[in-house]
């Protein structure tokens, strides 16, 4: 009795455990949205409407559309969006991180009839794209953003500077304008409030520094997008010498939920001298890539590891790249570094408009540096010396030091170079230019040395510092090497070292970054 | 054959000038005219960029000095392939600079020139947003992702075997 007892607990305990074990195996296999930490460690403001079908407005309103330009047309004076705006500590999202209900206030108190609100959708970084997803996916966002900015300024035309490179953004954006046109949303006497508000679609055409507000306006106005000095501020004199209001992409996608939530709830979220949340563009050498938001004060080592899920296997994590060609790179050190303008900036980085790409050791930082010196130079309108020509002398110096011809001195003049264009040059491209090389300089000077000083890339990234020769006690003999090069410039046979022959080699770098074993040199 | 390019850019020539009128004479105009042009012919040709400057009372040269500001225009006609090599940074970090070298090597030009056989053209571009693809090559509308330097050799050893191909069957055709 007792035995068939026993036997029964038994069972029963078994049947227990495999229930207890099925339901542990349901719960892996559908874990709930928060569990997931790509999810979990997310909040979406920006990007609360993904999904939403961005071509019909009706989904857009059945999400709280367009209730918050009701209420700033109806309900509220210009001051009071102004108060609420600075409330919410919203800070552009562009860059530079200017308070809007700041610039607001100021583009209110300008003297004038006509005043105009320019949408900056020029998004230059050459590795970022949140505000394309932005455009993309909820372009009535930045509509509503546009209209309540409208109000708070006096405003009565507005202009969305789009660059041309985003066609499926500039389509999207239209069709938004004439829904939100035929439904009384844009155009005159919105809601019946007696309130006009007309928008445009521009165009850019490829040019990094448009991006730049003197410039942009400039490029609107059919000329050469080169920047002015400023003052005037374009709050004061701005496109066609009118008040103007320029704001970024995710800056104004963020105004409909401030004015409908009110500034102090997006006042609790994020850090003390930073409110709200961030989206980053997450590139490079990191499992999950693509688009991800979080609150402010986030720490990049969440970022990367606990939502981007770290760097592949047999790779190590290097450093992170913010900010792109006006940004700079933070090392391991500080990966703990909290995501708010002040910290970033205080590690020698910038928050920037939210490039963030992830390093691994096979990433050479002076071929970075020579990377985003590049682009600025290619970039640099020409209108002022220190930019003009210092960007071109810098380039010149990480050149020859990739090409293994660095000269003892060179860091100096890198930074000696670097100090002057900082200075003196007119707008913000050349002013932050010299950035990324500063920025190399202080976490990697030791890989400048060895370029300059032992001819060696440690990352193995400079083709003019490797041999392309095989270290035969490496050499794991896979032959993998042998099938990926293109231009048959390596032998090998099965159990045999591979052989490169360098008359063949075209030094493209495949065998090297594909060798399982570090083997070639 | 003179004759056949003068009459084209006869043809180009009057088909601007009849979009012309639906943009006003601003100032202001200028970049959307270069667009709307460059959109329809894929260049702007110097009878064109003169058109545009009489169109709007503005110098020549000041059309040129604006339009050679902007990446975005071409003053040659594109070759039947347009090639895209994405520098943006996740392809740098993923060896993008590496993939221009070897197209550069295979077509025999540099970025922003066209094959003399008017086959390929070829520029850089930053970021087309599809990083996670990295290095990244658009040949006309398709993307091509993670490419490495054999992958070059086969995009444009697939358009030769294509052309042979048609040439082939031209002939055939001809001939038969
Ligand atoms: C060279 C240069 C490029 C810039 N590119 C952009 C850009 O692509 N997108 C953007 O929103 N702001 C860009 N900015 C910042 C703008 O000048 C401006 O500060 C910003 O659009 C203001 O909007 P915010 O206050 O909402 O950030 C750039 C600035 C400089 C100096
Ligand atoms: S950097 Fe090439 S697709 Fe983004």
């Amino acid at each position: 009795m007792s035995e068939n007892n026993s036997k029964a607990e038994e069972i029963v305990e078994e049947k227990a455990e495999e229930e207890e074990q099925e339901k542990k195996k349901e719960e892996k296999v559908i874990p709930y949205l928060e569990d997931v930490p790509f999810f979990g460690l997310q909040k979406l403001i920006v990007l609360k409407n993904k999904g939403i079908d961005p071509e019909l407005i009706d989904e857009y309103i059945a999400k709280d559309g367009y209730q918050a330009a009701a209420k700033a047309l109806l309900e509220m004076t210009p001051e009071e969006i102004i108060a609420e705006m600075k409330t919410s500590g919203l800070r552009g999202r562009g860059g530079a991180g200017f308070p809007t209900g700041l610039k607001w206030e100021f583009a209110n108190k300008s003297e004038g009839d006509i005043k105009y609100v320019l949408c900056n959708a020029d998004e230059g970084d050459p590795g970022a794209f949140m505000d394309r997803s932005v455009l993309e996916a909820d372009p009535h966002a930045i509509l509503e953003g546009m209209i309540i900015a409208a109000k708070a300024v006096g405003a009565h035309q507005g202009y969305i500077y789009c660059r041309a490179e985003y066609p499926l953004a500039i389509k999207r954006l239209n069709i938004a304008i004439s829904q939100a046109t035929e439904y009384g949303l844009l155009g005159n006497d919105i809601f019946g409030s007696g309130f006009d508000f007309h928008l445009e679609i521009y165009q850019g055409a490829g040019a990094f520094v448009c991006g730049e507000e003197t410039a942009l306006m400039h490029s609107i106005e059919g000329k050469r997008g080169m920047p002015r000095p400023r003052p005037p501020f374009p709050a004061h004199q701005g496109l066609w010498k009118k008040p103007t209001v320029l704001n970024n992409v995710e800056t104004y996608a963020n105004v409909p939920q401030i004015i409908f939530n009110g500034g102090k709830w997006y006042a609790g979220i994020g850090t003390e001298t930073s409110k709200g949340t961030k989206v980053f563009a997450l590139t490079g050498t990191v499992k999950n890539i693509g688009l991800v938001e979080v609150p402010m004060g986030t720490s990049l080592r969440t970022i990367i590891f606990d939502i981007g899920g770290g760097v592949p296997k047999k790779k190590k994590f290097k450093a992170v790249q913010l900010g792109g060609p006006s940004g700079g790179c933070v090392s391991e050190e500080f990966i703990d570094t909290p995501v708010d303008y002040e910290s970033i900036a205080k590690v020698g980085a910038i928050m920037g408009s939210g490039g963030m790409i992830v390093m691994d050791n096979q990433t050479c930082m002076v071929d970075m540096a020579r990377f985003f010196m590049d682009f600025v130079q290619d970039e640099s309108c020409g209108k002022c010396t220190p930019c003009r020509e210092g960007t071109r002398h810098m380039l010149q110096i990480l050149e020859k030091i990739t090409r293994g011809e660095g000269e003892p001195g060179d860091i100096d003049t890198l930074e000696e170079l670097s100090e002057v264009i900082k200075d003196a040059a007119l707008c913000g491209l050349g002013q932050t230019g010299p950035n990324p090389v500063l920025s190399t300089l202080q976490y990697f000077r030791d890989e400048y040395e060895a370029h300059i000083f032992e001819k060696r890339c440690p990352a193995k990234r400079c083709p003019a510092l490797l041999e392309f020769e095989v270290d035969e006690e490496k050499c794991i003999k896979c032959g993998i090497c042998f099938k990926r090069c293109p231009t048959e410039a390596i032998t090998w046979e099965k159990k045999q070292p591979a052989k490169i022959d360098k008359d063949k080699c075209i030094k493209c770098m495949t065998c090297i970054t594909n060798c399982p074993s570090d083997a070639i040199f | 054959m003179d004759t056949d390019i003068v009459a084209e850019d006869q043809a180009i020539l009057d088909d601007i000038a009849l979009r012309l009128s639906d943009f006003g004479r601003e100032r202001g105009n200028l970049i959307p005219i270069l667009q709307m042009i460059q959109q329809r012919h894929a260049y702007l040709s110097p009878g064109s960029i003169k058109m545009v400057a009489e169109y709007l009372e503005i110098p020549t040269c000041e059309v040129y000095g604006v339009a050679t500001f902007y990446n975005q225009f071409r003053f040659h006609p594109p070759g039947k392939h347009h090639i895209k090599v994405c520098l943006g940074t996740a392809c740098h970090v993923k060896g993008g600079d590496i993939i221009l070298e070897n197209f550069e090597r295979k077509l025999g030009i540099k970025d922003g020139e066209t094959t003399p056989d008017k086959e390929f053209s070829m520029e850089r571009v930053a970021c087309v947003g599809c990083c996670a693809l990295a290095p990244v090559v658009v040949v006309d509308e398709d993307v091509n992702g993670h490419v490495a330097p054999s992958k070059v050799e086969g995009i444009v050893l697939g358009f030769q075997i294509e052309k042979e191909r048609q040439e082939r069957e031209k002939q055939e055709n001809e001939s038969g």
